[in-house]
């Protein structure tokens, strides 16, 4: 049972990571437009650089 | 590039005081950028390639610090210098094929929706975590964890859910506390009792090594019902900013003439007296009397009048009115709050009151449930008491299980799951439901009373007969007409062009505002416009005449059905409706649609006060009336009826009456709304049956002590799973 003590720690670090991901997420507003971002990986600006 | 790319990893400055330079830089044009916002509507882009092109042109336009396309909401944001206008930038998306509309950034309060419904989601996604790692627990204890560890699952639990319920009940506790303060007992007190009785008994409970805690109900609680406000606000959100957007697209400015010289302003900084120029083309801002100009006006959004009324020197105007052919002056009588317009919103917000006394479905099994959970859960804590002789420590436990289990998760969700499926169907119809209770009342509905002009018609007159008419007549005419933008010469234009009249060769073309066009054919002067400039004796019909040789001759037209109207008004009468058409336009044209549609009950030259007053006594005979319409004369009856539906050419005050907007041309929709409205009322109602019925088997194990932790999350996950599966099979 000592193995808990590696494991609890380790899925709450792992559960932790994935909360902190969707708070990321949230505060930049990457869910105000689905629809656009879904249209935007086909377009080929800015393919050979970044976005200024 | 490379350039501004160094410039913006310039070392750090020598001085202090310069390091200050750059952020007060970067609030400057933070202040500007604010300053030049511009927001255009983009209602026809749908893909990849129409990102591209929109933000490539509007970058490309000096000026332009960027420009950002939302393809969800069909929008693009603009910043740029505030040299750069609205109308050169759709000058510049027109040449590359898309369309646009200015809107009105004061109109759209997007952020603001958007912090709730991002507060909301941040909450939901808080629970959903704990309710997953609270649940990898309590499976363990479930599976017969014993002794120690279950203490310690039970210990880590209460970390994890604690905090969770704090932060993700809130909106719960708030309007719990809200509606207590007030003396009402609502949805959310119960929901709160359960949370609070659920996490502090569980503590309890951990503390003294017991064997069931409730960590995990009452994060599941809490995730469950959150995502069903979430659902709630989000088809709230939409159906609000669509409606913005609608209002926005009416930019409130109107051109003044301050000493001669013309200043566009705002609407609401006219006042009475000043002077404002009307373009052919734009609508009446305000109230006023004509002073300089004549032209004709159209008046079919005020009193569904199709034929256009001449307008000249003293003539009263109102605000919502279409000026058509000449440039008119007002001297302005009455602006902003006091005009004609405005005084029709109060008549609104009078019935809008009305009519949030509607109690919704969920309204009414809230009523009903929340006394009987309470009572319940007391006698369930009374009876427990009296039977083991005082174990306040096992009472509790059953009065929290009851608690818990019968709180609503499924009723949470059984309205907003349909509600969202079922309007966002009749979305991509091109319907937008503005009320919540819209679709229940929708299904309600028995009789559905049409307007005639820019409801059932376009508004947009087409030649009757056109080529019954000598050719002379007929290329003479169609010459004269093609240089007008008056509608009934731009409907003989293109009636002409559809029927391959070669034009006539008309000289010296001139336009008379207010009167009509005269031009040299043959060395004889022709006059196409008003009967009596052109000497002809006026028929009984939407016409314009012609005098040619000393002859004149009466072009009728009709105006056109609005497409799918006869589809509709088939499907509603097959679905046993009672259908009626009151419009304020004359008689002959009325009976001509009415008989073109199959519609018996027709009434012509009805008064706007009558419309209503037709719809009361509907109503009076306990029918329930629909009413679709689209000017200022229906508001009335729109906002009397049981529910109402407008197109999105309405005026403004039509659509903020309405419940429903129809967004296309097309009136077939109607009769999907209805069908979806009568399914989606019984998918409700199935809904509170399913999660009622799931209640009636947990429950009695509940008040008897049977219920372990294990079963209330499954009677809780699988009734709301249930529910939602439900709300999706509306088709």
């Amino acid at each position: 049972m000592e193995i808990l003590a590696i494991l609890i720690p380790v899925s709450l670090l792992l559960g932790g990571i994935g909360l902190a991901a969707f708070f990321w997420a949230m505060r930049t507003k990457q869910f105000d437009d689905p629809d656009g971002d879904a249209q935007r990986i086909l377009t080929k600006d800015w393919d050979d650089r970044p976005k200024p | 590039m490379a350039v501004v790319e160094d410039f913006g990893r310039s070392p750090i400055s020598a001085c202090p005081a310069c390091a200050v330079v750059p952020a007060a830089e970067r609030i400057a044009a933070l202040r500007a950028e604010l300053d030049g916002r511009i927001m255009l509507s983009l209602p026809l882009a749908h893909c990849a390639a129409c990102i591209s092109t929109v933000e490539g042109a509007l970058s490309a336009v000096p000026g332009v610090r960027s420009a950002r396309v939302n393809l969800t909401l069909k929008r693009v944001s603009v910043e740029a210098a505030s040299d750069v206008t609205a109308t050169r930038l759709i000058e510049v998306l027109s040449a590359e094929g898309q369309e646009a509309h200015e809107l009105d950034p004061g109109l759209l309060s997007t952020t603001e929706t958007d912090r709730q419904g991002r507060d909301l989601l941040m909450r939901v996604g808080v629970a959903f975590f704990s309710m997953m790692n609270v649940m990898l627990l309590s499976v363990a204890v479930w599976s017969g964890a014993e002794a120690a560890t279950r203490d310690l699952f039970h210990w880590i639990s209460a970390a994890i859910a604690l905090p969770t319920v704090i932060f993700a009940g809130q909106p719960f506790f708030k309007s719990a506390w809200a509606s207590l303060r007030v003396g009402k007992l609502g949805m959310d007190v119960p929901i709160s009792l359960a949370l609070i009785l659920a996490s502090s008994i569980s503590v309890y409970e951990t503390w003294m090594s017991g064997h069931h805690a409730y960590f995990d109900a009452a994060v599941m609680l809490a995730f469950f019902l959150l995502l069903g406000r979430y659902l709630d606000h989000r088809t709230r959100a939409v159906a609000r900013s669509a409606a913005e957007e609608l209002a926005a697209l009416e930019v409130p400015r109107a051109v003044v003439l301050e000493d001669g010289v013309e200043v566009e302003r705002a609407i609401s900084a006219i006042l009475a007296g000043d002077l404002v120029l009307v373009r052919p083309g734009a609508r009446m801002p305000v109230d006023g009397v004509v002073i300089k100009g004549a032209s004709e006006v159209d008046r079919s959004l005020l009193t569904g009048e199709s034929l256009p009324v001449w307008a000249g020197e003293g003539t009263l105007v109102s605000a919502g009115e279409v000026n058509l052919t000449g440039p008119l002056t007002l001297r302005v009588t009455a602006a902003g709050k006091d005009s004609s317009l405005h005084r029709m919103a109060d008549l609104v917000a009078v019935a809008e009151g009305a009519k949030t006394r509607y109690t919704s479905l969920a309204d009414r099994a809230a009523r009903l449930y929340s006394p009987l959970v309470h009572i319940l859960s007391f006698s369930a804590f009374g009876y427990w008491m009296w039977a083991t002789g005082g174990d306040l420590r096992y009472a509790i436990n059953i009065s929290a299980a009851v608690l818990i289990i019968t709180c609503p998760c499924a009723l949470g969700l059984a309205v907003p799951a349909v509600i969202t499926s079922a309007s966002g169907k009749l979305f991509r119809k091109g319907l937008l439901i503005k009320h919540g209770t819209a679709l229940e009342r929708l299904a309600e509905v028995d009789t559905v009373v049409f307007d005639k002009t820019g409801t059932l018609t376009l508004g947009m007159p087409e030649p009757v007969a056109l080529m019954d008419h000598p050719a002379d007549v007929v290329a003479v005419a169609a010459a004269l007409a093609a240089g007008s933008s008056h509608p009934l010469a731009r409907a003989l234009a293109e009636g002409a062009r559809v029927a391959n009249v070669v034009l006539a060769t008309v000289t010296d073309i001139r336009e008379v505002p207010g009167h009509g066009i005269e031009g040299m054919w043959q060395g004889a002067r022709v006059r196409l416009g008003r009967a009596d400039w052109c000497g002809a004796a006026p028929v009984a019909a939407t016409a314009t005449y012609l005098s040619l040789n000393g002859q004149s001759h009466a072009l009728t037209f009709t105006d056109r059905p609005r497409p799918g109207a006869d589809k509709a008004v088939a499907a509603l009468r097959a679905v046993g409706m009672k259908i009626e058409l009151l419009s304020g336009d004359s008689a002959a044209p009325v009976q001509a649609l009415a008989e073109r549609l199959g519609i018996a009950d027709w009434r012509a030259g009805v008064l706007p006060a009558e419309k209503a007053a037709r719809v009361a006594e509907l109503s009076a005979e306990g029918r329930r009336v629909l009413m679709v319409g689209d000017g200022l004369n229906d508001t009335a009856a729109l906002a009397a009826a049981h529910v109402s539906i407008s197109p999105a050419t309405a005026l403004d005050a039509a659509r903020v009456a309405s419940d429903i907007v129809l967004l296309g041309q097309d009136m077939a929709p109607i009769a999907d709304a209805v069908r979806i409205g009568r399914q989606s009322a019984r998918r409700m109602v199935e809904n509170f049956v399913i999660s009622g019925g799931y209640n009636f088997i947990a429950v009695p194990l509940a008040l008897v002590g049977l219920a372990t932790p294990l079963a209330a999350a499954l009677a809780m996950s699988l009734s709301s799973i249930t529910v939602s599966l439900n709300a999706m099979r509306l088709k």
